[in-house]
């Protein structure tokens, strides 16, 4: 009886399911879908290597200082960076003066201690970095109705995060001209940049890195635009996980007590069944 | 509830004899798990998977525990303790790798040992109730997982809520109230992120709770066995301690090392990029997708696209969600072989096999896009899901021949075992 049953209950969905499977079949064949330009010219991120790869990867300081200068320079008038202190740059080499120096850099919001007003003071080392737009909409009206997103968690807020981030810096092209032939409706529009890197094809950030000696270096690096894309990335990597190095540090141990916790285990279990057949 | 060969605990120590009499908690042990418990003494490794299961429940509450004293519930602030665990508490980052790729830790043990019970039959009688536990404690993981990923509220975590809870909304007139009713709002918000901390910190103990019954239920006939053939005497068996303790304790490490490879290798390689990105209600994903833990099931969830009669596509399609779940309740009665095991089913065996491809297909299908051809590819996987289950299943247990099964486990080991003059069929 549950078996017949069974066999009907089965049926129902399996009917219902070629049902759905016949009709998709039909309207996959009769009205196939449709090509789309962000389907055809979208690319994946290109390679990127860096000291912070793999599983001994461990960050690059100077190039970590190097990033920090690309974003304090160049990212830090649109992009927020909310998640991260000043405190935290002793992480990339920096002293406690340098840190606090850096942080007075920065105007942060505070209060009047005399009237209780909101104003802006100089930032201290337990500040976090400072919001460069009052709220979404003063960041819309200033950027062509787009939001500049925060930047703490970028490189792990997208696949492949440091590459896409280093791609989509150096990925700004003029719009190909196939892609225009083949879909006349898919021209950048008015404020917005040909990029294949982002997932729509089309962004609204102006290219930020554009001519090399935008941002000089301290250390003498040759500040190519390839170069401050890749440190940026890279200090990115940092702002996002910043235990990685701690992280890779702990595994490698913790690895090697389990094999030998194993491997004792093993010979354990082999003594203990060593006259018993199984 | 145990075999009369079963080694007998007697408390040497005054202490012991006298808790003994007070409350004989050792000798609850020292019968479930210690020498007081005899296995068949044939188990393979893939019978390891219970006691790594066990560890994967408790892992999951301690370092749950422990977030749960840094995380705030609060729309407003949850995503940012989170990342406050990640940042400033101190180890905290480990903790939270650990209970996330340790939910996922847990969900492929508990796959495999669901398997390793498709394949040996494990739900038959006399272990029925063992199975149908088992079955609860999955739905009580897919509830406690579904809600902890909803925790960090992230992207996925709003967006996944509110799909799933908007499942409860293709049922036909009470649906709609029964969605806000569960969310407490229109929409997943505070009063929702809220009341599912709360679940998610409750159900793990029901788990437990259920454990202990599910490990009882399995204490009162035994464990089953590779042959299927049930325990006749003394030499069929060894005590669980200290033959499977060893061979249960060597597997975990091993088990351990890939485990904490993830955590401290590659800690994100199984969730959504999109989940670091915080919560925003105006903005959609390009693709929903849950954890990969619920890909097989969210898969025959899209599978069902157009309206079959009467019945609108996307309740076809949450019927078949939970029914792909709740037929496994059924299966003892659905499958009346009485050989157990797939080794002594060859035509058993093969659709077994046939359908763990199919179940591989799932998983890789509900992480796809959706859309053409994983849709229709989808679709034929479910198929045969249903197939399996329901039709296949009842009848191969009717038409088939199984071969000849040993007499007992001792001959299936030794090749030999003394028979009595009167040898029942097996």
């Amino acid at each position: 009886m549950i078996r017949m049953l069974s066999i009907l209950v089965g049926l129902f969905f399996t009917v219902a399911l070629a049902w759905s499977f016949g009709n998709g079949a039909y309207n996959a064949i009769t009205e196939p879908a449709a090509p789309t330009a962000e389907h055809e010219f979208h690319k994946h991120p290109k390679e990127l290597e860096l000291a912070s790869n793999g599983a001994f990867g461990k960050f690059d300081k100077a190039q970590l200082q190097r990033g920090f200068q690309v974003y304090k320079e160049v990212c830090s008038a649109c992009h927020s960076l909310r998640l991260v202190a000043f405190r935290d740059l002793k992480q990339l080499g920096y002293n406690d003066d340098e840190v606090k120096a850096i942080a007075a850099g920065f105007q942060v919001p505070g209060l009047d201690p005399a009237t209780g007003e909101a104003n802006t003071r100089p930032g201290l080392a337990t500040d976090y970095f400072p919001k460069p737009f009052a709220n979404d909409i003063a960041a819309r009206a200033a950027n062509n109705n787009a939001v500049p997103p925060d930047l703490s968690l970028m490189t792990k807020a997208r696949h492949d995060g440091p590459a896409y981030v280093y791609s989509l810096l150096t990925g700004y092209q003029n719009q190909p001209a196939e892609l225009l032939k083949k879909f006349p409706d898919s021209k950048t529009g008015p404020g917005l940049h040909y990029n294949p890197y982002f997932a729509n094809l089309n962004l609204a950030m102006a290219p930020p890195l554009t001519a090399e000696g935008q941002v000089t270096f301290g250390d003498g690096t040759k500040s190519t635009v390839p170069q401050m894309a890749k440190d940026v990335a890279a200090f990115l990597v940092w702002t996002a996980e910043p235990k990685l190095e701690k992280r890779h540090q702990t595994g490698w141990p913790v690895l090697l007590f389990l094999l030998f916790a194993t491997v004792l285990g093993n010979l354990a279990y082999r003594n203990v069944w060593r006259n018993t057949k199984h | 509830m145990s075999f009369p060969w079963a080694n007998n605990y007697t408390p040497q120590h005054p202490f012991m004899k006298w808790m003994d009499e007070k409350l004989p908690v050792p000798r609850l042990v020292y019968n479930s798990v210690g020498a007081g418990y005899p296995v068949p003494r044939n188990l393979n490794y893939w019978w390891n998977f219970g006691f790594m299961a066990l560890t994967c429940l408790a892992l999951q509450i301690v370092t749950g525990i422990i977030l749960a004293m840094h995380y705030a519930a609060n729309a407003g602030v949850a995503f940012d303790s989170v990342e406050h665990i990640m940042r400033d508490v101190n180890w905290g980052w480990m903790l939270r790798y650990a209970h996330a790729n340790g939910a996922s830790a847990f969900f492929v043990v508990i796959y495999i040992h669901i398997f390793r019970g498709f394949y040996y039959g494990s739900y038959k009688a006399p272990r029925e109730m063992v199975w149908l536990l088992g079955v609860v404690i999955f739905l009580l993981m897919m509830a406690t997982a579904f809600m902890g990923y909803v925790l960090p509220w992230g992207q996925m975590s709003f967006w996944g809520a509110k799909v799933i809870t908007g499942l409860f909304g293709a049922i036909p007139l009470v649906g709609e109230p029964i969605q806000h009713w569960l969310l407490g709002g229109f929409a997943p918000d505070n009063a929702a992120l809220n009341r599912f901390f709360s679940l998610h910190y409750l159900l793990p103990f029901v788990i437990v709770g259920v454990v202990v019954l599910h490990i009882w239920a399995l204490h009162i006939p035994g464990s089953s066995n590779p042959t299927g053939v049930e325990v006749k005497s003394e030499s069929d068996t060894v005590p669980f301690f200290p033959y499977f303790i060893a061979k249960d304790g060597w597997t975990l490490g091993a088990f351990l090392f890939i485990y904490c490879a993830a955590v401290f290798f590659a800690p994100n390689a199984l969730g959504h990029p999109d989940n670091y990105i915080p919560a925003n209600p105006m903005s959609t994903p390009a693709h929903i997708v849950p954890e990969w833990y619920f890909w097989p099931f969210y898969a025959i969830l899209r599978a069902f696209t157009f309206d079959f009669f009467i019945v609108p596509a996307k309740l076809m399609g949450v019927l078949a969600m939970f029914g792909a779940i709740l037929v496994w309740f059924f299966l003892p009665w659905l499958d009346k072989s009485p050989v157990r095991s797939a080794n002594y089913r060859p035509l058993y065996r093969k659709f077994f096999y046939v359908l763990v491809f199919f179940m591989a297909a799932l998983f890789y299908l509900g992480g796809a896009p959706a859309a053409e051809p994983y849709v229709m590819m989808s679709q034929v996987a479910a198929f045969y899901y249903f197939a399996h289950f329901l039709i296949i299943v009842p009848i191969v247990s009717s038409i088939e021949r199984p071969d000849p099964l040993p007499f007992s486990i001792t001959e299936a080991v030794l090749g030999h075992d003394e028979k009595p003059a009167s040898a029942p069929a097996a």
